[in-house]
């Protein structure tokens, strides 16, 4: 039976992990090697590394840092942020990225998903939407968040999981930083229209939030956090012997 | 030292890297002279059948491959790696294969209800055959290894050496004399996997 995996996100810019992070027994809280290698060792099933640098200078440095972690940590690592072109696939896929996911630069470039999934494979393409409500539909929203693409959500997720995305990360706006648990109704959307899996982010509030996250939609593979890892406020090996309890398959 | 067989088919950075971490010499390896070298050899691979199955011809290297395993030497092929060892392949048309492991690779489709996932990703518990190979001397029943395929052994029953449950008792890991391999990714299953390759650099080249 396959484990519902869970991913902590790390945020990084000009080389560092973004959100303050006190972890005792790491000595640099900033360093994504470091974080990594911690988060490994505590169960975590997978990586995500988000590049949210804007200079040519901060990519250099995070393709570096990248390879660095890959040498360090042996369990599947997604790279997202900034991907636009088959050239930023092929630069972290070289580093040791097992995955790419792309976000703005699928909305700009509608065929980037079908070109990437051809190359390197269905399992390595991943979408990330960030999708929020407005008057009453579910709309697609670039740019970190802050554009209003005006397109259906999920229409397009579906579409472009026709063009070859191998996996669905769907962080809602609307439960991100909130806290109050994933958004279930819009994951359950998504889980309806597509048969890859399906990573559930934005809202995680609390070791119950993936209970019932996992519990009420069976469909979705994983549960996706930054902040509640980073500060300590869940720790993966507890959250997992919670799942477990809950005959929820998982990892130990 | 192992031998990383580089037939310009996917990524063999992780790969070289888990042999670091558990001490291993690894060389990622283009010509015949690397190859015999090395006691122990990697085929890995990612992608489709077909064009593996060419690269792996037209580079020369199926042929190193074939000698070394003639010789005795340890063979593990990883992922498509190891569907590469098989008889033949039904991934889009019929490929011929190595013929190291007898079987053939199927579409994991034919036998797994349909309201499962394909491919079958993610983490998934081994389960061994009565015999516990020497490649899992490091693990336990259950434990868990990393899984991205869409295509399976079949047709295996006298190598088949692990499973793991996804709807059906699905391939995981391979063996035959000297010739292993795992379906799932060693390099990218944590400590249980950094302790298969372990094992697998412990065999002892004599005992053939």
């Amino acid at each position: 039976m396959i484990t519902k995996r869970i991913i902590p996100c790390l945020d990084v810019r000009d080389g560092r992990v973004v959100k303050g992070v006190n972890f005792e027994g790491l000595s640099d809280v900033s360093s994504p090697v470091e974080l990594a290698d911690f988060y490994s060792k505590c169960g975590a099933d997978e990586l995500v590394f988000y590049d949210i640098t804007a200079s040519a200078e901060g990519r250099a440095l995070f393709t570096d840092i990248l390879c660095e972690a890959a040498k360090k940590v042996f369990i599947p690592l997604t790279v997202g942020g900034g991907i636009n072109t088959l050239d930023d696939f092929d630069r972290v896929l070289k580093c040791g990225a097992d995955k790419v996911s792309v976000n703005s630069g699928a909305i700009r470039n509608p065929d980037l998903i079908y070109e990437a999934a051809k190359r390197y494979g269905d399992q390595c393409v991943v979408i990330s939407a960030d999708v929020k409500r407005v008057d009453g539909t579910f709309r697609v929203f670039a740019k970190g968040g802050r554009e209003n693409t005006g397109m259906e959500a999920i229409s397009w997720i579906k579409r472009c999981v026709e063009n070859g995305a191998g996996e669905v990360v769907l962080n809602s706006i609307d439960t991100d930083g909130v806290k109050g648990g994933f958004d279930l109704e819009m994951l359950q959307k998504v889980c309806d229209v597509v048969n890859v899996p399906v990573i559930a982010s934005g809202g995680a509030g609390c070791i119950d939030d993936f209970v019932k996250l996992f519990k009420t939609l069976p469909k979705v593979d994983a549960g996706l956090a930054a902040s509640i890892f980073h500060f300590g406020e869940v720790s993966i090996s507890d959250l997992k012997q919670e799942l477990k309890k809950h005959n929820i398959p998982v990892r130990l | 030292m192992i031998a990383i067989i580089d037939y310009g088919v996917g990524n063999l950075f992780s790969l070289k890297s888990s042999f670091a971490a558990i001490g291993e010499d690894a060389i990622v390896a283009k010509t015949k002279e690397e190859v015999e070298k090395c006691e122990k050899v990697i085929l890995p691979g990612v992608g489709a059948f077909e064009d593996a199955i060419k690269k792996l011809r037209e580079s020369g290297m199926a042929d190193v491959v074939m000698a070394e395993a003639k010789k005795g030497k340890p063979i593990m092929g990883i992922c498509l790696g190891m569907q590469l060892l098989f008889d033949k392949s039904f991934e889009y048309g019929e490929h011929e294969g190595l013929g190291l492991i007898k079987g053939e690779i199927r579409p994991i489709a034919d036998v797994i209800p349909s309201d499962l996932k394909i491919p079958h990703i993610g983490w998934n518990a081994l389960k061994f055959s009565d015999k516990k190979n020497e490649i899992f001397k490091y693990l336990n029943e259950g434990d868990c290894v990393y899984f991205v395929h869409s295509f399976y052994g079949a047709n295996c029953q006298d190598s088949v050496i692990a499973t793991a449950e996804y709807g059906a008792e699905l391939t995981a890991a391979v063996a035959k004399n000297n010739i292993y391999g795992c379906q799932f990714h060693p390099e990218k299953s944590g400590d249980v996997g950094l302790g298969i390759l372990k094992a697998f650099c412990e065999i002892e080249v004599n005992k053939q």
